[in-house]
């Protein structure tokens, strides 16, 4: 085997949810196969899907739907954030200044505290996930 | 965290699977040799993600199977360095705080990369981080329990070669040989919590 591009594409972590919808479809077919012939069954494929799909539930990309992914990237163009920031942005959305700072390289000295303030109502406004938290505090 | 990876492999379909649609045969076999396996310098892969050539298949003489050369993209999980991951503690012990995401278990985080000051509760077996509350020297300790969610960066990562290295190491077995006690290891990354909004998700919030 011949590896030819390591690394061809990033992906958010929305983006392997809805992967492995396709590939539940997959793994029902599968799942019949192995019904019918017992070689399919433990197979590493099945382990992956599961355990992998099981880390995606918990985090909050499972709310995330394309249109929210493309209006979150549209409106982050005017923060000028790194293709890196922005994916980690996406993958666990922020909801204090302080998780900004981490995920954001020098987020001190490249934005003011407004700016950083606006930057989070962004991500608060687009992102279904962070609204959901949000409900549960007010719930708690 | 995860990465699209573009490979190229010449794939054997045995002739009971000619029935089944060329393309669906490949993405079978693909999975079953990739699917949770970590390929060196790649990462760890998840599933096929499309097939994007094929070249006509050849039938070799004395082998009834078709070989397909084609080309693919493979769904990896690589976290590029810095990223910050959130993941949940597996254990604690003196070489540090072990953390998993369900699918991938290999990342430590080592002592030296804790919240300073931190020690390790011998009779607790935890990490716990000696938060100085400002107020006459203080003390307030914060453990790392398993399986508490954290909020961690990768700084490192390490490929080993877990292939048999050849007759030095007469019984070296497969990587899939879990039960040997020297296990390689084939994919490691090291993580860090030594910044003010990294660790356990708890202790951060309001």
């Amino acid at each position: 085997m011949e590896t030819i591009n390591p690394n061809a594409a990033m992906l958010s972590n929305y983006e392997i949810p809805s992967f492995p919808l396709q590939v539940l479809a997959l793994l029902q077919e599968l799942k019949s196969q192995q019904k019918k012939n017992r070689t399919a069954r433990n197979s590493p494929l099945a382990t992956i899907i599961y355990e992998a799909t099981r880390y995606l539930q918990d985090s909050p990309c499972k709310l995330q739907t394309a249109d929210h992914v493309h209006t979150f990237l549209t409106a982050l163009k005017e923060f000028k954030l790194t293709k890196a920031e922005k994916l980690m942005l996406l993958n666990n959305p922020p909801s204090t200044p302080l998780e900004i700072q981490v995920m954001v390289e020098e987020s001190e000295e490249r934005f003011t505290e407004e700016e950083v303030e606006t930057l989070l109502q962004t991500i608060q406004n687009i992102l279904p996930a962070t609204q959901k938290e949000e409900e549960e505090d007010m719930e708690n | 965290m995860f990465v699209l990876a573009e490979m190229k492999h010449v794939i054997r379909t045995p002739p009971w699977k000619f029935n089944v649609k060329l393309t669906d045969a490949i993405a079978e076999e693909l999975n079953k040799k990739l699917a949770n396996k970590v390929v060196l310098n790649v990462g760890l892969c998840i599933a096929l993600f499309d097939i994007i050539h094929m070249e006509d298949s050849f039938i070799f003489p004395g082998d009834g199977a078709a070989h397909t050369k084609v080309r693919f993209r493979y769904v990896v999980f690589r976290p590029f360095l810095e990223e910050v991951l959130v993941g949940k503690i597996r254990c604690c012990s003196p070489e540090g705080v072990h953390v998993t995401l369900g699918f991938f278990d290999d990342i430590i985080i080592p002592p030296s990369a804790l919240q300073h000051p931190s020690r390790f509760d011998e009779t607790e077996q935890v990490w716990v981080w000696e938060y100085d509350t400002g107020a006459d020297g203080e003390k307030h300790d914060l453990f790392m329990d398993a399986g508490e969610p954290i909020r961690f960066r990768i700084t490192a990562e390490s490929f080993t070669e877990t292939s048999p290295s050849g007759p030095e190491a007469p019984d070296a077995g497969t990587s899939t040989d879990s039960a040997k006690p020297e296990h390689k290891i084939p994919y490691t990354l090291t993580g860090g919590i030594s910044e003010s909004g990294l660790g356990l998700l708890s202790w951060w919030t309001s």
